[in-house]
This record gives C-alpha cells, structure tokens and sequence, in this order.
C-alpha cells in the first residue's frame, strides 16, 4: 500500500530532475565547485579542529576581495570565448598611479575615478585589437599585460606607501557583526560580483556575451550587437583591474609595481574551477566567486599546515586539469546528443 | 495585379571577379508562397542573404512598397519586418528556448529583462506552432527537428512581413513537415510573404504559388506552379546549355566482360546514400545524374573513403579493400575531387605549384621530400598538359579563375597517377570555355585508360561525358543506363520523376 505513494514520489523527483537538467544543465560544474568548496572546509575543520571560524571566513573575502574583483570582469571575457591576460599587470599598473598620484596629494576624489578610467582604456585598446583588428584575444591582451606593465614601472620602480586617510579607510574599518566581520574593500567585491550577476542574467547586453560565446554569426544574424559587445567585456575586465587595483593598494597600504606578476593566471584559474568554460558561451559570475573561494581557502589550508605556498599552485593545477576533463566530458556528451 | 510587397531589380553580387547573382528581377507578393530554385551555386542564397541584409547588392536595387530600402545589416532587414530561416540553424544552443526566440525583441522593465514574460511570450509563439516543449530549458538538448522549428518560431514572434524558409524541411520528418505546412498556410493567410527553398520538388508543388528558377547566378524565368510541368521545371533548373564539345567518339565500347577497377556493393552511409552499387570500369567514364539533394556527392564521398561505410564493400581490382580514409583510397589510386572548390580543394595562399604539388607529397610522406626543382618541373608539366593560366607557378591560387582553379586541383590529383578519379561537380561555378576543357579532358582521361566518375547537375554534359549513367534519386541508384540509349529529355524526366511514381 505504502509503495504507491512512494514511487509517485519518485517518479516526481525524476520529473524534477528532468526539468532541472534540461535547464540549467551547464550549472553543474559550479556545483562541482560548491561541492568542493564544502568538501575542503570540512576536511579543514576535521584536521584542525578550529578552521571554520568567522574569523578565518571573514579574512578568507577580505584576503581575496582583489581576486574576486578580477575574476568577475574576466568571466565576462571567457564567456564571449576571449581571454585576458592583461588583468594582473593592469591591477599594478592602476595600483602605482594610484600611490603616485596620492603621494602628488592629488584627492582620492580624483584619483580613484582617474584610475579606474586607465583600466579602462587598456581594456579598451584590447577589445578595440580583438574586433577591429582580429587579433586573437591571447596576443591582443599579451600586448596589453606589457603595456600596463612597463606602464607600472614607468610610474614608479620602488614601492609607494600610501598615506591617504580616505583609501586607507577601504581597508582599516572593520564593519563587526558578533565574531565576523567585513571591511568596505569586502563590501565592495562583493558588489561588483552582484553587479555582474545581475547584468550577465537579465541584460541584454547580458545576454549577448553568452550570444557571442555560444555563436558569434547566430548572434549578429539575430540582430545582436555582437561588435560592440566583444568590446565592451574587456573594458569591463580593464575596470575591474582598475576597482583591483585600487583594492590592492588600500589592502597592501602602498603601491608596488610588482605586484600581481601572474595573477591572471591565477584569475582564470579561479573562473574554470568555478564552472566557466574556456571555448565560451557558458559561466556564471557567482560560480567563480565560488572559484575564487575555493582558490582561497586551499591557500589558507596550506599555511595552516605550514607547507610550503607552492603546494598551493599544485593542488590548484590539478584541480584545474580535473575541471577542464569534466568540462570536455559534458561538452562530448552534449554534442553527441544532437 | 496588386504591388509587390518586395521587389529586387537588376540585383547583382560579386564574389571577387565572380557574379554570385547577375542582374536578377525578382518579386514577391503579400500572401503568396513563392519558392526559388536552382541547383547548388545557382545563386539561391545569394539572392536571400542580399534580401536579409547579410549582403550587399553590388548593384541592382530592393524595393520594399516599392521605395527602394538598402539594408546594411540583417537588423535592418528584420526591422523591416524581413525574417530569414536559414538551413544551419543560427541560433544558440547555449541559451534557452524562450531566450532563442525572443532575444533581441525582448521585453524589458527598468533596462532589466523580463524572463517570465519572455517564457510565457514563448510558450504561446511555440502553442502556436504545435510545440509542446519547456521555453527555458536549453536549446542546444532538443533535436534539429525542434530546433528548426524553434528558429521558425523566433521568426514569427515579431511582425513578420517577408519570411525566408532556406531549405526548412531538410530535418524535418512527414508530421513535422505537415506541421510546418499548416503554419506557412495561415501565415500566408495573414498576408505574409513566404519565399520557400526545398529540393524536395513534391513540397514545392505542395506549398507554392508561383517558382522563380535561378541558374548559375542568372534569372531563367518566373513560373505559376500550378501550370508548371514538373520535367518543364526540372528542365529550367538544369538548362540545356548549348556549348561546342569535341564530340568524343563514343567508339571506345565498354567490354562487358571486363573486370571493373573498382567496385562497390550494397553502400550505405547514414541518410545519404543507401545500397548503392557500383562499378568503376577502366577506360569509362561513369555520369552520375541526380537533382540537389539526391545522394550524389554522399556516393562519391563513400566511394573514396572521405565517409566512413555503415554497410557495403569495396573491391579494387577485385580484392575487397577496406577503405578507411582518404589516404587507403589514394594509395589504391582512388582519388576524390570536391564539389567544394574552395572550402575542400584549392588552397587559396598557396601557390599554384604548391597546389599541384602537395598531394603528392603528402603521399611520399615527409621523408621522401620532392626536391624544389623537380617539384617546379612537374608543377610545370601539370600546368601545361592542362592548361592552366596564366602560367605563373608562383601566384597564390586563390586568385585564379574558377575554371583554372579546377583544372589545378584535377592537376593534383593526376599527380598522383589515378587509377580511379571521381569527380564532383568539376563545371560548377566556372565559365563555359573552361566548361568545355574541362569535359574534354575527362574523356580524354577515361581514353587513356583511367576510370571517371563525373557528376554534374547538368544532365546534358553527364551524358556527353559518361559512357554510362547513374541515376540517384533520394539516396538511391534508381538506374543506371548507358548513355547512347538516353537522351536529354528522357533523363531529365527520369530524374525528375517522383520517387512516388517509380
């Protein structure tokens, strides 16, 4: 008698599945990454005894909020099937003006516009290569990693301690809710990650660069402004190298024109685990906020343990290689089906 | 009669120094089916892409109420209320249903936009069409079949005036397409303009008021359907072009007992091609006749490697062989020409020498190198045994003729020492000298002991060229006669006969 109600129930579930696959099917590495994300904190918490605190979560944002920020800008790239390589060095370059031109006593009124502006346009001058001039976006976004790099030394080759009250301020205060806490740099990530959900799901233009990942000609056929569009994703990660930048500095109290040597790799390395695919037209902002944490807590893991950083990149790369197979699987599956 | 709702008046297009569509009138009704044929490279999409605004008329004129419009771009066309349904679907499998069929005309609160809306608008444009799938799922899970309908739905959910259906059908099975046929009669009772492409001869006469026939980029005519016969059709798509050949003497009789070099039997390959048989004798050259559609090129590509068998043999020189790929054919001297000049055949930024040369390095393999010298001098002889102009070995060959861009790539392949060559559609596209160089070089070839397949949309140069001549019709060889017992009219009706009626 009790079987009846039990298989209907089943049979629903199943329903349910169906639908749920049949419409967010490309979810499913992101949920790989949450999985992941839960797996690693548990595993934490059992060795250590004492790993998810608030305090190891609230430093764990406030560690990656320059990590976040990039990443957002770049899933928007990857999703059109471009890369950006530039983000790291564009971060350090946005970052030494910044310091520079605090230090000329510029205000922060003018300088944290003003640097947000050069991101721009180095994401500009990119996006410009990559549609007008059809560079592919590897070399175009190369081009701009030494641009704002020899641009950063330009700038300054020593570091520039900053003294400005109100940048500092990004970093020094401390908003406290009981044992967690959050600072403004924080606060601001996470906005820029809401932002760019937002307008990657109900946007046109949104929608577009998922278009362009998906079918550059099916996009401009349907009437989709697929010029603009390729352009404006890398003046999106150029701004959000910018908004890094300027986080950077507030985190570091100085500017350096070093710093981020390698961070886009780190970046897009952030994004695929968070269920982008590199060939475009599928990611989700919040799956590589779920990237950039898990990024983050195995390095937090590996200095708890005490091992050497380098571990870090080990696990992060094989972790990397594990997503990239799963991404080929369900993109073979995907194509056989048709 | 009432004004056109659209109109193209001298409508030309150059590809290059090649008009794509030459001086073309062309004009559609409000409420009326009209379908525009032609065989591959009669200038069809040409016309469609010009008309959607995927290309720009070179010269020549569209007049949309008739006051001349230009389109720069296919929003500016769909703007004015002209949608196109190409044959590839063009929509994106990564996004969902709903979002297929309404982005870019989506509705939108506060710059936001409005998903439920979105599916709901959706749901009723795919009721609409008898379609009974969840608007948000993705589209890249559904079949072609949906697919295609999907990308029907996208073009009907805004005001449509001009509907452009590219080959709609070619997907699509017997309930889908009656489906599709009951949504083409009520749009066009709605007073929608629908220009309809098929091969499928019976869907035209099915569905179509009036025919605009095109042939190699050219207006023929312009038909009611209804008083159209069927051959007389067939007979305009193909035409019956009057070009000089050097008669080949037909002396050369095929000896019945003699082994065929090449033999295949009970091919099949997926849809395409359905147990064919077929044997390729020396010293024959062998037509293949066949409308758009029918198998033609899918029989050559099984033949030669280029698509891997589902059933069937081979056998060469009677030793059955299994032909894996490209390379097995050709190192049992079977070569295959494409239709497809450019996309599968000439390398464009090589050089002509190049060209003529690659196969057969490609053949020797890396370690054989042909040294630069003896690699000019066989080019050299190619190009002159041929013909080829002008005679410069080291111009890119993207910027040769058509027709000299033919004779490089058959070149490469006699290059090769053939025994067996098969041809697709070696005339299409090239003009009628080259037409007539290029057919005598064929016979010339089967003399001097080598085994032809030629296949050409045009009936009348198939049967000059073969000795004999297959019939294929829908993925079958309905026939295959020898060529001293045909005549043009009596294979073109053949070929043109309803498979119904067989």
């Amino acid at each position: 008698m009790t079987s009846v109600p039990i298989a209907d129930r089943r049979a629903r579930v199943s329903a349910y599945t169906q639908t749920f696959m049949s419409r967010h099917s490309s979810m499913v590495p992101t949920f790989a990454a949450v999985v992941i994300f839960v797996l690693i904190l548990i595993g934490a918490q059992i060795h250590f005894g004492e790993f998810v605190t608030p305090r190891t979560l609230s430093a764990l944002l406030l560690d990656n909020a320059y990590l976040l920020i990039l990443a957002v800008g770049m899933t928007f790239v990857i999703v059109t099937g471009g890369i950006d390589l530039s983000v790291g060095s564009v971060m350090a370059f946005t970052g030494i003006s910044c310091a520079s031109l605090l230090a000329h006593g510029y205000s922060a009124a003018v300088v944290v516009p003003a640097i947000i502006l050069g991101g721009a346009l180095i994401g500009l001058l990119i996006g410009v290569l990559v549609q007008y001039f059809d560079v592919q976006p590897f070399i175009a976004s190369l081009a701009g990693l030494f641009l704002a790099r020899g641009l950063a030394f330009v700038v300054s080759l020593k570091s520039i301690r900053v003294e400005d009250e109100s940048v500092l301020w990004l970093q020094t205060t401390r908003y406290r809710f009981g044992e967690w806490y959050i600072t403004p740099t924080g606060i601001l990530a996470i906005a820029v990650a809401v932002v760019g959900a937002l307008v990657m799901r109900y946007t046109r233009f949104g929608r577009t660069v998922y278009a362009v990942g998906g079918s550059e000609q099916s996009g401009r056929l349907m009437g989709l402004a697929v010029a603009r569009t390729k352009v404006l994703v890398y003046v999106i990660s150029g701004v959000c190298g910018g908004v890094a930048g300027l986080v950077l500095t507030a985190y570091s109290g100085a500017g350096y024109p070093r710093n981020g040597i390698g961070t886009e790799l780190d970046v897009i390395a952030a994004v695929v685990i968070g269920g982008t695919l590199l060939t475009g037209g599928t990611g989700y902002v919040l799956g590589s906020v779920v990237g950039v944490l898990v990024y983050g807590t195995i390095k937090t893991v590996i200095s708890y343990m005490g091992a050497e950083q380098a571990w870090t990149r080990i696990i992060v790369g094989l972790m990397l290689l594990m997503f990239i197979v799963v991404q080929r699987v369900i993109v073979v599956r995907a194509e056989r089906r048709r | 009669m009432e004004r056109p709702l659209v109109e193209l008046v001298g409508a030309t297009v150059y590809f290059g120094a090649d008009a794509a569509l030459d001086g073309v009138d062309f004009q559609l009704f409000p409420g009326e089916v009209h379908s525009l044929m032609g065989e591959n490279g009669a200038g069809k999409s040409t016309l469609i892409k010009a008309l959607t605004g995927a290309l720009q008329l070179s010269s020549g004129e569209i007049r949309l109420d008739g006051a001349p419009v230009r389109f720069h771009s296919p929003h500016d066309a769909q703007l004015a209320g002209i949608r196109a349904v190409y044959q590839e679907i063009d929509l994106l499998p990564n996004l969902s249903v709903a979002e297929n069929i309404a982005l870019g005309s989506e509705s939108r609160r506060f710059g936001l936009i409005d998903r439920a809306e979105m599916r709901v608008r959706a749901h009723a444009v795919l009721a609409d069409l008898g379609l009974d799938i969840d608007p948000a799922s993705l589209l890249g899970r559904h079949s072609i079949a949906v697919q295609q309908l999907v990308a029907i739905a996208r073009a009907i959910s805004t005001d449509v005036r001009v509907l452009v259906l590219d080959e709609p059908t070619s997907s699509l099975d017997q309930a889908e397409c009656t489906e599709l046929f009951r949504v083409v009669r009520d749009l066009k009772a709605r007073g929608v303009a629908i220009i309809f492409i098929s091969h499928f001869l019976d869907q035209v006469y099915e569905i179509c008021d009036r025919v605009t026939v095109l042939r190699d980029g050219k207006l023929v005519g312009e038909y009611l359907t209804r008083e159209l016969l069927r051959i007389d059709l067939v007979h305009a798509m193909l035409g019956r072009s009057a070009d000089k050949l050097r008669t080949r003497s037909r002396l050369h009789v095929v000896d019945g007992r003699r082994e065929p070099y090449l033999s295949a039997r009970s091919v099949s390959v997926g849809s395409g091609i359905a147990e064919a048989d077929v044997d390729m004798v020396e010293g024959e050259v062998l037509g293949v006749a066949g409308l758009l559609g029918s198998g033609r090129t899918e029989l050559a590509r099984a033949i030669t490697g280029i698509d891997r068998l589902d059933a069937g043999i081979i056998r060469v020189q009677g030793a059955k062989e299994g032909i894996g790929g490209p390379r097995t054919a050709i190192s049992l001297g079977v070569v295959y020409s494409s239709e497809n000049r450019r996309a599968e055949g000439i390398i464009g930024d090589l050089s002509v020498g190049e060209n003529i040369t690659l196969a057969l390095q490609a053949e020797r393999g890396i370690l054989h190198r042909i040294r630069p010298s003896r690699q000019r001098e066989l080019a050299l002889s190619w190009m002159e045994a041929l013909d080829i102009r002008p005679r410069d070995l080291d111009r890119p060959a993207g910027t040769l003729s058509g027709g000299n861009q033919q004779k490089v790539l058959l070149a490469r392949l006699l290059a090769l020492s053939p025994r067996a060559l098969v041809l697709d559609e070696p005339t299409r596209g090239i003009d009628v000298g080259a037409k007539v160089e290029v057919q005598n070089l064929v016979g010339e070839l089967a003399d001097n002991g080598l085994s032809v397949m030629f296949i050409s949309a045009e009936l009348e140069e198939v049967l000059r060229v073969g000795n004999r001549v297959a019939i294929v019709q829908g993925g079958r060889i309905v026939d295959t006669l020898p060529s001293d017992e045909l005549t043009p009219d009596v294979l073109t009706a053949l070929v043109a006969q309803p498979e119904s009626e067989r």
